[in-house]
């Protein structure tokens, strides 16, 4: 589903983020990305997200050369991919059932089914009563669990979770790594990127560690190891 | 489409209501450049209005010797008519000369006096023009000077008020550059601040517009709400400038009735109400599209 070939990512003059990184993620897999800040996790992210160009090598998405996607297609590509940020990118001027329901808009749903889904994915995250208050009258927690919600709202095919509990505690963090095990379990792929060793070491899933932008382990069943 | 059309829409005006901060500020310096904007259409006015004044006040007269006959006078008077720079010609008889010399002379005996020993009216029968533009006297002068019906002509003021009336002339022109000059350089730096202003209000919204991208909005579903409230500053604008010049106008109307040679200020404006609305629409909205147009480009690139 998702390939990355011999990719590097070099920032002139010669600071490399990435180097000769190749992977491969099937459909509905649970794969964490480890390392320490500035590993590369992040970099990686953004290549698959085509965000950023890869200096060398290739990223594939369904068979497809992300960074050959026609910009009119790039929404498109983007609608597959539901992506949560350590720092929920929420829109400020909208509340928490706009910010969800703004992902269904771009889409062209209609308003009857942007009702039924979006309180729907209010109801599991636990946000039911706080859907029309805007992010900044919403906990760390709150926020995150609606970043979520949106994520998930369109069923993308994969979810990239960008450090999701880096600004959360030891409770909601626990709260929000249930959800995406959750969503993992309905059939979504999960990219989580964390620096986290206990939800690593407790997840028990695959882990791709990262160290200053090499790839130097990749196990089934890894654990935090740095 | 429709439903796009109508959540851009929505989305747009949800903007304008709730980022009250870059709303306020984008609304704040377009009530200002549209003001700005205003009184530029109102020093046009009262240029013009100055300037035709000025005009008016000068004429040029050619007398008629006594010895002309009613039909070449009335001849003269049509082909005078038939040059285009002719805006009026007026007949002064013999007789209606006299009058205004008396009535200008009352309380001159000795003027009053030599009339008496004189006897007669000595005084000619003039044609008196008026020209759209001072600068075309000259012109005139020469036509009256070599016209075949020269011979019936006595005398054209004009070369005695020629010093005057190129004076005037100039005085015109340069008052006509003069407001042009500052017409154009206040319109391009009210211009320039409002654009820039919406462009630093979007600059604001940048990381909003990242996270739009990143959902997979397109790039007019990016772009179309930020138009839209554009074009919600520009008429909201419009209308604040609009109620504002009312009673701005009414006060200051009567105060610079006295130094503008007359020029009513409100009644200019209330005359080209129509026009100074659509001439703040057009700046108004056209400043917030635009700007948003260009200011937004730079964002939608990744």
């Amino acid at each position: 589903m998702i390939v990355f070939e011999k990719v590097s990512k070099i920032y002139p003059p010669d600071s490399a983020a990435l180097q000769d990184i190749s992977f491969h993620i099937t459909e509905g897999e649970f794969v964490s990305l480890v390392g320490k800040s500035g590993a590369g996790k992040s970099t990686l992210l953004e290549l698959f997200l085509r965000e950023k160009f890869p200096s060398v090598g290739t990223v594939f998405f369904q068979g497809e050369n992300v960074h050959q996607i026609p910009d009119s297609r790039l929404p498109e590509f983007r609608r597959k991919v539901g992506v949560v940020f350590q720092d929920y990118k929420l829109l400020p001027h909208k509340t928490a059932y706009e910010n969800i329901a703004y992902v269904m808009e771009v889409m062209g749903a209609r308003e009857q089914d942007i009702v039924r889904d979006v309180s729907e994915v209010l109801e599991i995250v636990g946000l039911l009563e706080r859907a029309h208050h805007y992010p900044a009258q919403l906990s760390g927690g709150e926020r995150q669990r609606v970043a979520i919600a949106r994520a998930l709202i369109h069923r993308p095919d994969v979810i990239c979770a960008d450090e999701p509990t880096g600004n959360l505690d030891p409770y909601h963090t626990r709260d929000i790594i249930g959800l995406l095990v959750k969503i993992n379990e309905l059939g979504t792929t999960i990219i989580l990127a964390t620096h986290n060793k206990e939800v690593i070491n407790r997840l028990g899933k695959r882990v791709i560690t990262l160290d200053e932008g090499r790839m130097v382990r990749d196990e089934e069943r890894g654990k935090f190891m740095i | 489409m429709l439903i796009a059309f109508q959540r851009i829409m929505r989305s747009g005006w949800e903007k304008f209501a709730r980022d009250k901060s870059s709303s306020g500020a984008a609304l704040f310096i377009m009530v200002i450049v549209l003001s700005v904007v205003t009184m530029l259409f109102f020093l046009q006015g009262a240029a013009s209005f100055m300037i035709q004044s000025l005009q008016e006040s000068v004429d040029i007269s050619t007398y008629v010797k006594d010895t002309a006959s009613a039909e070449e006078v009335a001849q003269l008077k049509a082909e005078l008519e038939s040059i285009p720079e002719v805006r009026e010609v007026r007949y002064v008889s013999k007789e209606q000369a006299l009058e205004r010399f008396v009535e200008a002379h009352k309380q001159d005996e000795v003027v009053l006096e030599s009339l008496e020993i004189v006897g007669q009216n000595p005084l000619l029968a003039s044609l008196s023009i008026k020209a759209f533009d001072a600068a075309r006297y000259p012109e005139i002068s020469a036509f009256l000077q070599n016209t075949p019906l020269a011979s019936i002509v006595s005398n054209v003021d004009y070369f005695d008020r020629a010093p005057v009336i190129s004076r005037l002339s100039r005085l015109v022109a340069g008052i006509q550059s003069s407001v042009f000059l500052v017409t154009l350089l206040a319109g391009f730096i009210a211009v320039l601040v409002a654009f820039n202003t919406i462009r630093l209000t979007i600059y604001s919204s940048r990381d909003e517009i990242e996270i739009m991208r990143l959902v997979g909005a397109s790039n007019w579903f990016i772009r179309g709400p930020f138009i839209i409230q554009g074009m919600i500053v520009g008429v909201s604008a419009t209308f604040i400038v609009t109620l504002l010049f009312f009673p701005l106008t009414l006060f200051l109307g009567l105060k610079l009735q006295t130094f503008a040679s007359g020029f009513n200020l409100f009644q200019y404006f209330t005359a080209n109400l129509l026009w100074i609305l659509l001439l703040q629409f057009a700046v108004g909205i056209g400043l917030g599209v635009l700007s948003s147009l260009i200011a937004i480009r730079r964002y939608l690139k990744v």
